[in-house]
């Protein structure tokens, strides 16, 4: 058994680029369960993060769009985005090639997967990151599924790819932490910029954290598109996550919307067993 | 319209700055590259977020070329709000299945 831990947080970049316009009761609180959820990554004493990322056109386009891509680099860089705009200074983040290369080998006999030696991070993975990990000294090795440009890949597909990711993370030596991050409903980058469906989060987060997978798998594009916007297709990192901790539940360590971050915040620990 | 093109270029300006480095000293040059209309050369190089937004350029490309040019975020929202305002509800691209809240 070599996943030693395993969660989810959100990842919208106002996270950290427009931390002064919150409520910095609900704020504070929701950055205290972020560091919690550190202290737990840090206790479990990995040797890598692997996560599992929705990004947003930093490295994948419409010219040639993988379902699922993994990292295969020694090192990475990021953000892309205005450091200012994002308030994360541009940095160099440790890979781990070696480790990664295996993992994809492993993988490929279940799942087709691509894989890049070259990414740059974006939010998605830099605001984790700033909190998880914040003097990057972890080896982090980057999963992409494709949450921004339909067609998708679907629900069910990426329950699977958590299944066969666990089962080649099982079979290495070292100790693996796999983060998911995502939002859940909001309805980012448009004009509706802060718009979150509580109600339908919680129903989400529900079925998350009991790990139901015929419940998890139910939604269909269409209504996750009216329920939960264009930024709900992101669920699919969570149900990757769900996927690599089959049978076991989690803990929800935070929900709350904070619409000037534009998504409902989120801090969860699911169970390894 | 070439929507592929126009998001194209702005993912790539978004992440290269060699890119970038090509639209501010050999902008005729680059732009020549790709397959752009009159309208859709004017709102890139104008920066004009809330008509490229309507032309369906996908928000989270949009909302990072929007940080490159220096948008604060206020001005960055309703920018997109104006675009729809002046030039109707969004023509292409994933938006347009998006309902209309306003409405
Ligand atoms: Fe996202």
């Amino acid at each position: 058994m070599s996943l030693v831990f395993a969660g989810v947080c959100s990842h919208a970049p106002g996270i950290t680029g427009r931390a002064k316009r919150a409520d910095p009761v609900v704020r504070d609180a929701f950055y205290a369960r972020l560091h919690e959820l550190r202290e737990r990554l840090e206790a479990a004493k990995p040797d890598v993060l692997v996560i599992v990322a929705a990004e947003h056109f930093a490295n994948f386009f419409m010219n040639n769009m993988p379902a699922y891509c993994m990292g295969l680099a020694d090192e990475y860089e990021g953000p892309i985005e205005d450091e200012d705009w994002l308030a994360i200074r541009r940095t160099v983040v440790p890979g781990n090639a070696g480790l990664a290369r295996r993992i994809i080998t492993g993988m490929l006999a279940d799942i087709d997967l691509s894989y890049a030696e070259e990414w740059k991070f974006d939010h998605g993975i830099m605001v984790p990151l700033n909190f998880l990990t914040p003097r990057y000294d972890l080896p982090v090795i980057p999963v992409n599924v494709n949450c921004q440009g339909p067609p998708l890949t679907t629900l069910e597909r990426a329950y699977e790819f958590g299944r066969v990711l666990r089962r080649a993370c099982d079979a290495q030596p070292e100790r693996i932490a796999l983060v998911g991050t995502g939002g859940i409903s909001h309805w980012p980058a448009t004009p509706d910029s802060g718009v979150i469906n509580e109600a339908w989060d919680r129903q989400f987060l529900d079925r998350f954290i009991n790990n139901r997978r015929a419940e998890l798998i139910a939604y269909t594009d269409e209504e996750t598109l009216r329920d939960a916007g264009q930024g709900g297709f992101e669920i699919r990192t969570f149900l990757t996550v769900a996927g690599a901790t089959e049978g076991a539940t989690g803990e929800l360590l935070f929900y709350a919307p904070i619409p000037i971050f534009a998504v409902g915040c989120t801090v969860a620990q699911m169970a390894v067993q | 319209m070439s929507l592929y093109y126009v998001q194209k270029l702005l993912y790539q300006l978004n992440r290269d700055p060699i890119v970038r480095k090509r639209f501010a000293a050999d902008r005729d040059e680059l732009l020549g590259e790709y397959s752009l209309t009159d309208e859709e050369r004017t709102a890139i190089e104008d920066g004009d977020i809330g008509l490229l937004y309507v032309m369906g350029v996908n928000g989270q490309i949009l909302m990072h070329y929007s940080a490159l040019i220096g948008q604060e975020w206020d001005e960055y929202i309703n920018a997109m709000k104006q675009g729809v305002a002046d030039h109707g509800a969004v023509r292409g691209g994933l938006y347009t299945l998006l309902e209309d809240r306003d409405g």
